[in-house]
């Protein structure tokens, strides 16, 4: 299980966690969220330390890190563009 | 290592910002200290005007909307009258360095016991990029074309030092929302910033380098280093004053 969830919909594909991704395993997807944007996903989840970096620097606190891997799967993505 | 995710004080409304804007990283720090300090439901928020401008539909704490530049008076308003409350001031460098200078310096001066986060992001960002005060000298912008100090428009204006030579400010910080480590160092700052306030020690203001892709029309990436190797310099971060 990912120990770093992305919620989609309100990523604006900045781009930050990916720059500041300490073990390069993010990239930016080729399809767009439902307001536009690219968003990230991980390469090789494996690799993933739960650094928390990308949780720093995300700017839409769009990123959620738990280092066990846990109760991340139940977390309802946001759908309502204006509230 | 806990979970980390948003926090409740921010609610679940997606921002306006531009992708890349610093804003949003300033706004979850200040949520972060807000909820960690337990102050929520004594904390009241000004907001300015600028691209901060609709920041009270981002945080779970009693809000007021604030005329341009005027936030530091209307939180020494509502400070005076509700001492117990936390207030705090979250204003750009158009609304704190221009418009609101002299509202900025008397608040600092009479050393009223509010918090002040200024992000500096050295351009007018939400009406499209025109030089604000602490533009950079040499810097481009739609209203200085040729770049800052070409056409007697004199160096940018460093908050920071200019408030410390005032006897009621109690705590001036310079940092940076452009590296992770930046990221921890503000967070600190802003909670001791806060704490000073619940302490009753008197005027705090944090002033956050951030980002603004969209003006400097950079990419993310190029903008993080411009932060980091240009505004940096002529905005040396630190401890400006500290009477705690």
């Amino acid at each position: 299980m990912n120990k770093v969830h992305f919620d989609k919909h309100r990523c604006k594909g900045c781009g930050m966690c990916v720059l500041f991704c300490p073990q390069k395993i993010l990239r930016m997807s080729a399809g767009l969220n439902d307001q536009g944007f690219p968003y990230p996903e991980l390469t090789d989840p494996d690799r993933c330390t739960a650094c928390g970096m990308c949780f720093r620097m995300c700017p839409d606190c769009a990123i959620q890190v738990d280092k066990d891997g846990v109760k991340i799967k139940d977390k309802k993505e946001t759908t309502d563009v204006t509230k | 290592m806990p979970t980390l995710k948003r926090t409740n004080v921010l609610t679940e409304v997606r921002t306006h910002y531009c992708p890349g804007c610093g804003h949003g990283i300033a706004h979850r720090l200040v949520a972060e200290v807000i909820e960690e300090l337990g102050i929520r439901e004594k904390t009241i928020a000004v907001a300015p005007v600028g691209c901060a401008v609709l920041m009270y539909d981002y945080f779970n704490c009693d809000m007021t909307e604030c005329p341009h530049g005027r936030p530091p008076a209307m939180a020494t308003g509502i400070k005076r009258t509700q001492p117990d409350k936390i207030v705090f001031t979250y204003q750009g460098d158009g609304d704190l360095a221009a418009i609101g200078t002299a509202e900025t310096i008397h608040a600092a001066n009479r050393g009223e016991n509010i918090t002040v986060i200024f992000i500096n992001n050295a351009i007018y960002g939400m009406t499209g990029g025109q030089m604000a005060p602490t533009t950079l000298t040499g810097m481009r912008s739609t209203t200085s074309q040729d770049g800052r100090g070409e056409h007697g428009e004199g160096p940018p204006l460093k908050v920071c030092e200019l408030l410390s030579t005032l006897d009621g400010v109690c705590y001036l910080e310079r940092t940076a929302v452009s590296t992770p480590k930046d990221v921890n160092a503000t967070k600190r700052a802003i909670k001791k910033a806060f704490q000073n306030q619940i302490d009753g020690r008197g005027f705090s203001l944090v002033e956050v380098l951030s980002m603004c892709p969209t003006d400097w029309k950079l990419s993310t990436a190029q903008s993080v280093d411009f932060v980091n190797n240009e505004m940096k310099e002529a905005f040396p971060l630190g401890v400006y004053k500290d009477k705690g």
